[in-house]
Parts: structure tokens; sequence; C-alpha cells
């Protein structure tokens, strides 16, 4: 084997790959042992086998909720996010407009989504789905706000010297050197987003609003004793989580490869 | 009459600061001619810089008038007479070589097919055709340094300015850059005004050397090196050269030595 420096300090590829999955292996066998074996685990926890069942025997109804709670979080990222966008630009284009909003911008930070979500559903009514997508929206706009903003002043003096020895525009200044050295902080921005988005519709549904979605079941099926459907629910709710994060993480490696020089 | 690049009468400039005004040069009387190629030279502080970003109204004169091709600065400026690379190359870096070359252009709304045309004539002058696809980060500090000087070349500039464009690369490098501009001088014709802190990179390169010193910021001395116009490895090593490298080095020391080592 081959001990170069960089070799001493990173693992190979493949130990990086399989020690996860060994670590989840253990686990899992770990669980199923205590469940299914020593049957030494609360009645609540059941065996990942018997949720496993469950997805498969559900999945039909379970993808369905998905689609819900997934759309609601959706919805909601994207809406905040072009908020953010819009007042963030106007921020760093105007010192008065970034004194005005940062203030705001702190007050809807430290608010607790939670603590808004019955007022919300109970605003827009059982029948809607809005209360949950402005959860969602206020959720994910607060993160892509202050990257967004934060990448928007990123740019370097040398670059702002070309450009301005070149007599370009502040339009074209914008659209060639600002907006590309933003790009970058919008996706980290998302990627931190996507995830809150996600957290905020479902737990948005534990608080009322239409019968449907990850959250509903999932509160339903564990107040009811069906544990197993409740666990399946919540490998859906994963399922979601994972979705954003990787489509985002995606985008954000898509934009921010190139390296600066 | 000699046309002239640059004509700075009576130029200064000064910064205001919290603790009162900081005079970074003053009465600065300089003329560059059509094609000549201007050294600025001196310790940190002595301003060279500082008249490089007046000449480019990057920052406006305090006092004085700066003319271009007989043009105001700020006229010169949007009427794209001059190119300028600096210290940093300054690329952007999600561009290709192609991209970042073909920028200038693009601003000015050159059409797509005469822009290619002219990138792949720029990246042939610097040597640089094959890797025209590539990104900045997967080129060397002096490739990056080579598009960065054709990107200034890029709307056939008459005058080509250069603050220590090869200040961060390594003495070989440098070296070779140093005969590739002066050979792109020669077959642009541009005038170009080189601020650097290398005395043999000042005489090598320039028809004059403009000595300059701190506190304020000042030209002290103009010495014309009077070399050919033949730039190549046999001259850095010609009794002339040497001769008029200890005289720069001489009018640099004409300045109190503690001044450069205060800073």
């Amino acid at each position: 084997m081959t001990t170069t420096s960089n070799a001493v300090r990173t693992p190979p590829v493949w130990v990086r790959v399989v020690a996860p999955i060994t670590v989840g292996v253990v686990i899992l066998v770990i669980w199923i042992v205590a469940v299914d074996v020593v049957k030494a685990a609360p009645r609540a926890l059941p065996s990942p086998i018997a949720i496993t069942n469950e997805f498969v025997l559900r999945s039909g109804i379970i993808v369905e909720d998905m689609g819900i709670t997934a759309s609601n979080a959706l919805i909601g990222l994207v809406a905040g996010a072009i908020v953010a966008i819009v007042l963030a630009a106007l921020a760093a284009t105007s010192r008065p407009v970034d004194g005005m909003l940062a203030p705001l911008v702190a007050a809807i930070a430290v608010v607790p989504i939670v603590a808004l979500t019955p007022i919300l559903n109970t605003m827009f009514g059982a029948s809607s789905q809005f209360g949950r997508q402005s959860v969602a929206a206020i959720a994910a706009f607060v993160p892509v706000f202050v990257n967004v903003l934060r990448g928007l002043r990123q740019t370097r003096p040398v670059h702002r010297d070309v450009l301005r020895s070149s007599a370009a525009t502040g339009l074209q200044t914008f659209r060639v050197l600002t907006l590309p050295t933003a790009l970058p902080y919008l996706m980290s921005g998302l990627r931190i987003a996507s995830s809150i988005a996600v957290i905020a519709a479902l737990v948005a549904e534990y608080f009322g609003g239409p019968a449907d979605g990850i959250g509903t079941a999932i509160a339903t099926y564990a107040k009811s004793g069906r544990a197993s459907l409740a666990f399946a629910y919540v490998a859906g709710g994963i399922a979601i989580g994972l979705v954003f994060f990787l489509v985002t993480s995606l985008l954000e490696w898509l934009v921010s490869r190139r390296k600066p020089v | 009459m000699i046309e002239l690049a640059v004509n700075a009468r009576g130029v200064g400039k000064t910064f205001p600061t919290k603790d009162g005004d900081v005079v970074a040069l003053t009465e600065v009387e300089l003329t560059v001619e059509a094609g000549e190629f201007v050294s600025l030279i001196g310790p940190s502080g002595c301003g060279k810089s500082t008249l490089l970003r007046l000449i480019a109204d990057l920052d406006p004169a305090s006092t004085g008038t700066l003319e271009i091709f007989g043009k105001p600065a700020s006229q010169a400026r949007v009427d794209q007479d001059y190119g300028i690379a600096f210290q940093q190359a300054g690329l952007l870096p999600w561009r290709t070589v192609a991209g970042n070359i073909a920028l200038p252009l693009e601003l000015h709304g050159m059409a797509k097919p005469a822009r290619a045309a002219r990138v792949a004539e720029l990246a042939e002058l610097v040597g640089l055709t094959e890797f025209v696809d590539r990104y900045p980060d997967q080129l060397s500090g002096g490739m990056q340094q080579r598009v960065a000087i054709a990107r200034a070349l890029a709307e056939q500039p008459r005058l080509l300015l250069m603050d220590e464009p090869f200040g961060a690369l390594d003495e070989m490098t440098r070296e070779y850059l140093q005969g590739e501009l002066t050979r792109i001088a020669a077959e642009t014709g541009a005038a170009v005004v080189f601020v650097t802190h290398s005395i043999p990179e000042a005489v090598f390169l320039s028809d004059r050397v403009v000595v300059m010193s701190p506190r304020p910021g000042r030209i002290t001395e103009i010495l014309s090196t009077g070399l050919d116009d033949i730039r190549d490895e046999a001259l850095r090593e010609s009794p002339e050269y040497f001769e008029r490298v200890t005289a720069v080095r001489e009018a640099l020391h004409g300045i109190p030595v503690e001044r450069a080592n205060e800073r």
C-alpha cells in the first residue's frame, strides 16, 4: 500500500464507504436482537422488520402523504427563498433598507415556529395547506436571507477594479460579478433552509390543518398504539429530508466547484 | 507634435482618514509618449500604485490635471483607451480562460463570432491557445497572469497599465513573462506604464524609469535607460544593463534609507 502523506490523513474510499455502513448494520442488528429476540424493548419501539413490513404494506398511502408534506415544504422553501433573495438584494444595495430589515430578520429568526403554527393553521382553516406552507416559508426565509446578503457582499476589490476599468455599467457588474459571486452562498442558504423547511412543514401538521401529511399520520398512529406504522411514516419523513438535502447539496456543489484564484 | 499617452500636470492625491488627510501623492509631472515603456519604481508607500490607479480612473485625482490621449482620465476609461492588469490576476473563477479574455468584449457588446475570433487571436498572442477551455484554478500563476494580460489587451488599447503584474511569481516565470511582455508591447505598439519594485525588472523592460519616494509620494528622478528595442536574455548579462541597474539603484538610495524601513 502506498503511504503518501495524503493517504495517511484521509482513509481510502472503501473505508469511508464501508465504515458508516458497518455502523448502520451493527445498530440494526442490536435493535432487532433487543426487540425480536430478547424482547427487552418497550412496546412503543417496534422491530425494524415490523416497520419495513408496514412500510411495504402501506406504501401507497405513505407515499401519498409524503407527497403532501414534501410539496408543502417545497412551496414554503421556494416562496421563503424568493422573498429572502429580493429583500437581501434590496438590503445589499441600500444601507437604509439594510438597517430597516436587520431587526426584522433578527425577530423572525428568534420566533419559535412551533409557537406560530397553531395560530396560522387556525387562521387559514382546516381545509387549507396554506398555514403549513407559510410556516415552512418563514423557517426557510432566515438562512437564505442571511447567506444571500453575505454573498452579495463578497465581491473582491480586484474584480471590481477589473469591471470598472472595463467601463462596465452597474447592471453589467451585478450580472457578471455580484450575482455569480453570491450564487454559492445562495446555494448554501438553500441547503440549510431545505432541511428546516421539511421539519417545519412536518411539525406544522401536529397542530391542526387538513388530516393528511406525514406529521398528521405519525401523531395519529403513535397515539393509537400502531407504533410500527408510525415509524414507517417517520422513515418516509426521513426520506423527504434526505431528498431535499441531497438535491440542494448537489446544486451547491455544482455552483461552487470552481475555486477562487 | 508627438501624441502623449499620459500627460500628468501637478497631479496629487490625498486620502481623508480619521487622523486627518494623508497625502499619498503630490506634484506629479509625468508624460508618457505613445508606444513608450515607462516603469514606476520606489519603496512601498511612494504612491506608484496610486498614480497608476489615477491614470486608470479607478480613483479620482485630488489636484492637477491628468490627460490620457488628450482626454480626461474618466473619458479615456469609458472609451477603453487603456487596458489594465493587476498583481492578482483577478480572473473570474467560474469563467473559462476564453470567457475571461472575452469579458471586456462581451461587456461592450461585441457580436459572438467576432468575439471568438478575437479571443483566439489573443490566446495565441499570450501562448495559451491550448488552454482556452480550462478554468483559472487549473492554471499556474504565470498562466493566470498571461490570461489577465490577454484580457487587458482585448480592446486593442494604445495604453497598457500594469500594477506589479509579476510580483507574485517566481523568478523564472517572471523573467520569461518579462520577455513575453516586451514582445507583446512591440507587437501591439501600445505604450506601457508598469509599476514594480524590482530594479532589474524596471531596467530590462523600460525606455524610461520613474523613481519615486514616499511621504509624500512624489517623483524624485526620471532615468532614460537608452537601451535599444531588442530585449533578450543577452541584454540581462550586458554591461550597459548593469550600468543602468546601478544608476536606478543609486537614484533609489538617494532616498534616506530609514524612510523605507519605517513601515
